[in-house]
């Protein structure tokens, strides 16, 4: 699971929160309801999960509720990762 | 000559069983039954005590519901007030109370937060509550249920005259307060009936509504397609943020009129694989709220090659005052925006200086506007009517935009820039004083304040400077969920910068020249 949320960690990090402490983000920290991927947000996410993992996303799978902390997107990636 | 509400029921005379709305995936509603689902609201909202002079809110999302409600508020000729569903409650709560609505119409979900924060304010708000929306279903559960209780008796729809208020649309303050922008049926209808000469609709036509209904692009969707019998295809929240749903939906739906925001065509041409459908149907793209960067307009124009393209241009107190028709071609060198076009027929305009003489030689200026589709004010705030306004020695009040321009040869204008700190992001009206008093309220923040940026491909994002009580560093992801709980997510900075103090002018104010060099 660490190598799926760990690269996705420093992606929002690097996009989202320039200067936060690392430590600060966790894995269940809420990304769209907290504010920190807005709509084009997370459109770019969606768009750097296909690419880095190769996967491909469905309309109805990039809701808020599957990509709102770092856990649901591991587990999202990891589903679709699993199926390939 | 007719109010709003007069052409719906003249569109339901002509043509009762012609569809007026769908609502993708949840259903359909005749005219007919449009027709009667208003006049139902019309009842009971008398039986409430509701009438010409009042208003009415509406917290509810998109959805035939919601049009309905509109629609049943302006029969009893009362002016509406519609609130962001996807704003914090305070903001539902106050602009509710600041406008002294009669009765609110609200969807369950809002209810117990909206009533606690009014409480706060030490206000109640009397509320009409639909269980659930969609397909209008959940309004006519509403009237049902209240009918139970004694049916309401039938009563005339309110002719409220060209100069009753026809609804107030709450926009982003300086001062760290929304203020409320009054507009009269005859400016709402002056504006509809220009899209008629321009556009020539018909009731063939299908129109998508993009634009939430507090903001002032949703009188174009709601008005245009049910004065001419067409049909309205209501795009909601979830929907519009999704460009591959909404490419394939567009397509599907056949619509022909389009109306949005440069961001959201942006979004679909970049992720919408528009290439994959048919948009024969398509005949008008018209675009307003913020400026297209020419390479995302060329981007949408190669995937949508066969509608014209309209840039509108105007701010919520007058509507869309100017306008421009972008060429076929655009040229692949071009990078400068395309102008904001020129002066609506229904409208007067002049280039100003600062002290409101009029310039003539396309020197820069403020752009100003006369005519009967401008406010008539803002919502009980007496000091800034007095300043939003030029007036001539015959009375004629002209609206002062802000928006900085030149007028061209020919009459064309182009935009400069603003006068002030209001910037449009996503095509949302910001006022950056409405963040900076949000962040000020946060306990580790001495000084804040916000400056706008934008990057090469012509996109804005928000940079907020702090000083905080002990000098140093606060969590960004922290400051962020701090500003989702107080300020509608379009309004939450991009990105945060922390400093010991702000740097200072020599008049002492906050220098924002500095921060922006900062980056």
């Amino acid at each position: 699971m660490d190598q799926i949320i760990q690269p996705v960690k420093e992606y929002i990090l690097s996009t989202y929160l320039k200067g936060e402490d690392p430590s600060a983000l966790k894995d269940t920290t809420p990304l769209i309801t907290g504010g920190i991927l807005d709509s084009l947000g997370t459109l770019e996410l969606v768009s750097f999960l296909e690419q880095r993992f190769g996967i491909q996303l469905e309309a109805h799978e990039v809701d808020a509720e599957r990509l709102d902390t770092l856990q649901a997107i591991g587990s999202l990636v990891k589903s679709k990762t699993a199926t390939v | 000559m007719p109010c709003l509400h007069h052409w719906l029921d003249a569109s339901v005379a002509r043509a009762p069983g012609a569809v007026a709305l769908t609502d993708p995936g949840r259903g359909s509603i005749g005219y007919g039954d449009l027709g009667r689902l208003t006049d139902r609201l019309r009842d009971r909202l008398r039986v409430l005590g509701v009438g010409a002079g009042d208003r009415v809110g509406l917290y509810l999302s998109k959805s035939i519901d919601s049009v309905a409600t509109i629609f049943g508020i302006l029969k009893t000729g009362a002016a509406y007030t519609p609130v962001d569903p996807g704003s914090p409650p305070w903001r539902a709560a106050f602009i509710l109370t600041d406008c002294d609505v009669r009765v609110a119409v609200v969807e369950r979900a809002f209810v117990a937060a909206l009533e606690a924060e009014a409480a706060k304010l030490g206000k109640t708000i009397r509320c009409v509550v639909l269980e659930e929306v969609g397909g209008g279903r959940g309004l006519a559960a509403a009237l049902d249920a209240a009918d139970r209780g004694g049916v309401a008796p039938v009563t005339p729809t309110a002719d409220p005259g060209l100069d009753g208020l026809a609804y107030i649309l709450y926009t982003s303050g300086s001062t760290g307060k929304p203020k409320g922008v009054m507009l009269t049926h005859r400016a709402a209808t002056t504006f509809v009936d220009w899209c008629s000469e321009v556009f020539q609709p018909t009731a063939a036509d299908v129109f998508s509504s993009h634009a939430p209904f507090h903001f002032d692009l949703s009188v174009h969707d709601i008005y245009v397609p049910l004065k001419h019998g067409a049909r309205l295809v209501l795009i909601g929240e979830e929907l519009g943020k999704d460009p591959g749903r909404l490419a394939e939906l567009a397509a599907a739906e056949r619509i022909s009129i389009w109306y949005s925001t440069p961001s959201i065509l942006s979004l679909l041409a970049q992720y919408g694989r528009l290439e994959r459908h048919d948009y024969s149907a398509l005949r008008h793209v018209l675009f307003a709220g913020e400026v297209f960067p020419v390479p995302r307009l060329r981007a949408i124009k190669a995937l949508w090659h066969g509608p014209r393209y309209w840039n509108l241009y105007g701010p919520t107190e007058t509507n869309v005052c100017t306008y421009y028709e972008i060429p076929d071609q655009v040229p692949e060198d071009r990078t400068d925006p395309y102008p904001i076009g020129w002066c609506c027929s229904h409208l007067r305009s002049r280039v100003v200086d600062l002290d409101g003489s009029i310039l003539t030689g396309g020197e820069e200026g403020e752009l100003v506007i006369a005519g009967p589709g401008i406010m008539s004010g803002y919502w009980n705030l007496p000091e800034r009517n007095a300043a939003a306004f030029l007036t001539d020695p015959d009375g004629t009040p002209w609206y002062k935009t802000g928006d900085l321009v030149v007028e061209e040869p020919g009459g064309v204008y182009l935009f400069h820039g603003r006068r002030d700190r209001m910037v449009k992001r996503r095509g949302y009206r910001v006022e950056l004083g409405e963040i900076e008093a949000a962040l000020s309220g946060h306990p580790q923040v001495r000084e804040a304040a916000c400056v706008a940026m934008v990057s090469h491909d012509g996109q804005v994002t928000i940079k907020a400077w702090l000083a905080s009580r002990n000098g140093g560093r606060l969590s960004i992801i922290e400051l962020k969920q701090f500003c989702m709980d107080r300020l509608p997510q379009y309004m939450v900075p991009d990105a945060f910068g922390f400093l010991e103090t702000l740097p200072r002018t020599s008049t002492d104010k906050t220098d924002l020249q500095a921060l922006k060099a900062l980056g």
